[in-house]
């Protein structure tokens, strides 16, 4: 055939130049790649956000944590701020992690969402997407705040910082994944903003973050215990103090020991449990999804 | 005119009895009531009728978004309800709301969807400078898109739908809400695919005008396909043209019309009115046989509205109302 055929088509008219994807598990995982990186890529646009929302756990620490830190006794030269600071930084990803989940109510609300349930990716593709997108966002967030950890005299140990934002992506991982949840069903932002912080509120106050677990009184003692996210503030708190020398009446008064009908839940148990119930969360999530849209 | 092809092609939307039926209370409401309707691949094809005609019906299930409750549609040679994701990689959209993320610049929406299609990095990356070139928005292509204007970020739309090279580019009401300068300048774009590539193009509207672009139109109400032709032969089929005269003797020059040309004429506006098949034929026979002083003649060739208007018995803004939500994400189920 000779190179100079008549009428060479403009390259739009040849769709079957592309390449053919096949419906396989390596486009689903692409496509759920392609719709996470939008989240950051949305946080980098939005530098303000990422200041504003650092505000909120600085002000516990260095505020609270001092004010309150002369009447608190911790039973030895620990400060109080050491103690509230893996607290703070585990409640510091509730807001940010919740708010990225419920952001798929804005999607659809100003139509993207529609973009993305008519390309030829599954819906479970944008729901996976949407929650690790949301986690990896609201941890990156926080690492703003560990990175101050020194100033509160915690180390930093290559160990302690990886174990730490290890829990930090849990955390945000199961927050998104309720706020997506809430998403699914609450087709208003009016309603999502409101809904959502109903529900991280008594999180935040019943997982210990802001005060120690030991002797509480029973009520109280069995709503924390109810509480998934206590399952992350309690294991970030012992991967510090484990790194800190602590006095026996510090070790009794601040590490916060868990238990289940009298056993005591070692933390990776305590993770394992977040990180099923997290999963589930998004199953849901991923099916509700499919069922409504 | 469209890319002629010499091998026979598969047409680019085969649809063969399709209904749709939704339950409203006890009863059941039938969106869509069994259509057929055949779109020749290359063609810019358009989609005219009221809202509840079915018609957002009708495109969501040839783009797979919607499971047709009986019959079968084929777009770009597969099975909207089998072969869903075949569908999808062949068919660009462009919907009525917008659907860009304004937070993201143009490169970066468009780089999302080529993604989300599948294409390879360079593949991408030559359509999305091929996309935005067309569209004229190469210089803008890093800006956030909430800086864009209406008609910018429709255009960019348009572009988006492209970006994937789809065999069939669905417009759903594309120039809805935009001023007229913007919506010509929509249809200098859908007009160029129309002359310049093999892309077949599905476009509802319920601008007549705009129908004019299009290759062949169907008139849906009431959930069925009421008339389906070329523009021209739609026009010609509701028949006359329209002679309005201004005379110095109104009476008498309809009592002439009546009784020279046995035609029967009356006052509309101000003006003598009739009715003929060639408006242009009968012109200067008014002005030997009449014997009334003429000031002016006006002959009106049918359009698309009087089509409109004698196949569905009201003029489609009549039946349009203000922005009602046509679309599924427009409000709440």
């Amino acid at each position: 055939m000779s190179t100079r055929d008549t009428a060479v088509p403009p390259a739009v008219t040849e769709p079957q130049r592309l390449t053919e994807v096949r419906s396989d598990l390596g486009h689903e995982v692409r496509a759920t790649w392609v719709v996470m990186r939008r989240e950051l890529l949305r946080l980098r646009q939005d530098r303000a956000r990422i200041l504003t929302m650092l505000l909120q756990p600085l002000l516990f620490v260095f505020v609270m944590g001092t004010g309150l830190g002369s009447i608190v006794d911790t039973g030895g030269d620990t400060s109080f701020r050491t103690f509230l600071f893996p607290g703070v930084l585990a409640t510091s990803v509730l807001f940010t992690a919740a708010f990225a989940g419920i952001s798929l109510v804005w999607d659809r609300e100003f139509g993207f969402l529609r973009e993305m349930m008519v390309a030829p990716i599954s819906r479970g593709a944008i729901i996976w997407g949407k929650c690790l997108g949301g986690a990896v966002v609201a941890t990156v967030q926080s690492l703003l705040l560990l990175a101050l950890a020194g100033t509160v005299g915690i180390p930093y140990a290559p160990v302690l910082l990886l174990q730490l934002t290890g829990c930090l992506f849990l955390g945000s991982l199961l927050l998104t994944a309720l706020g997506v949840l809430l998403s699914t069903r609450i087709r208003t932002i009016q309603t999502a903003m409101p809904v959502s912080q109903l529900l991280i509120m008594p999180m935040m106050f019943l997982s210990g973050a802001l005060f120690p677990i030991a002797g509480l009184p029973d009520w109280l003692a069995v709503l924390t215990k109810l509480n998934p996210l206590t399952y992350v503030v309690q294991p970030m708190r012992s991967f510090v103090l484990d790194r800190l020398a602590l006095t026996a009446a510090e070790q009794e008064r601040l590490v916060p020991v868990i238990t289940w009908a009298g056993w005591e839940v070692p933390v990776g148990v305590q993770l394992l449990a977040v990180a099923v119930l997290t999963l589930g969360l998004v199953t849901l999530a991923a099916r509700v999804f499919r069922t409504t849209e | 005119m469209s890319a002629v092809s010499n091998t026979v092609r598969e047409p680019a939307i085969e649809v063969t009895g399709l209904r749709k039926t939704y339950p409203a209370g006890d009863s059941v409401v039938e969106a869509v009531k069994g259509i057929d309707l055949r779109v020749e691949a290359g063609q810019t094809y358009g989609f005219l009728g009221p809202n509840g005609a079915g018609k957002s019906t009708t495109i969501e299930m040839l783009c797979t978004i919607r499971n047709p409750t009986s019959g079968t549609a084929r777009v770009a040679g597969f099975d909207v309800v089998r072969q869903r994701s075949q569908v999808r990689r062949r068919i660009g959209l462009v919907f009525q709301q917008q659907t860009l993320d304004l937070q993201l610049s143009a490169e970066q929406n468009l780089r999302f969807h080529a993604e989300l299609y599948g294409l390879s990095r360079p593949e991408a990356d030559r359509r999305i400078a091929e996309v935005l070139d067309m569209v004229a928005l190469t210089d803008r292509r890093t800006d956030r898109v909430d800086k864009f204007s209406g008609g910018m970020k429709r255009r960019l739309e348009i572009a988006r739908g492209l970006v994937h090279a789809p065999q069939v580019l669905f417009l759903d009401e594309p120039t809805i809400g935009l001023d007229p300068q913007t919506r010509a300048a929509i249809w200098d774009h859908l007009t160029w695919l129309r002359d310049n590539t093999d892309i077949t193009v599905f476009v509802t509207t319920h601008y007549m005008d705009e129908a004019e672009h299009c290759d062949r139109i169907a008139i849906m109400d009431h959930g069925e396909i009421v008339v389906e032709d070329t523009p021209e032969a739609l026009k010609s089929s509701v028949g006359t043209d329209r002679i309005a005269l201004r005379t110095d003797d109104d009476e008498l020059a309809i009592a002439r019309v009546r009784e020279r040309l046995g035609v029967e004429a009356g006052m509309h506006e101000g003006q003598v009115t009739l009715a003929v098949a060639e408006g242009a034929a009968v012109v200067p026979r008014l002005f030997t046989e009449l014997g009334v002083g003429i000031r002016s003649v006006t002959v009106t060739r049918p359009s698309l509205d009087d089509v409109f208007l004698t196949y569905t018995g009201r003029t489609i803004r009549d039946s349009e109302g203000p922005s009602a939500p046509s679309h599924p994400f427009a409000g709440r189920r």
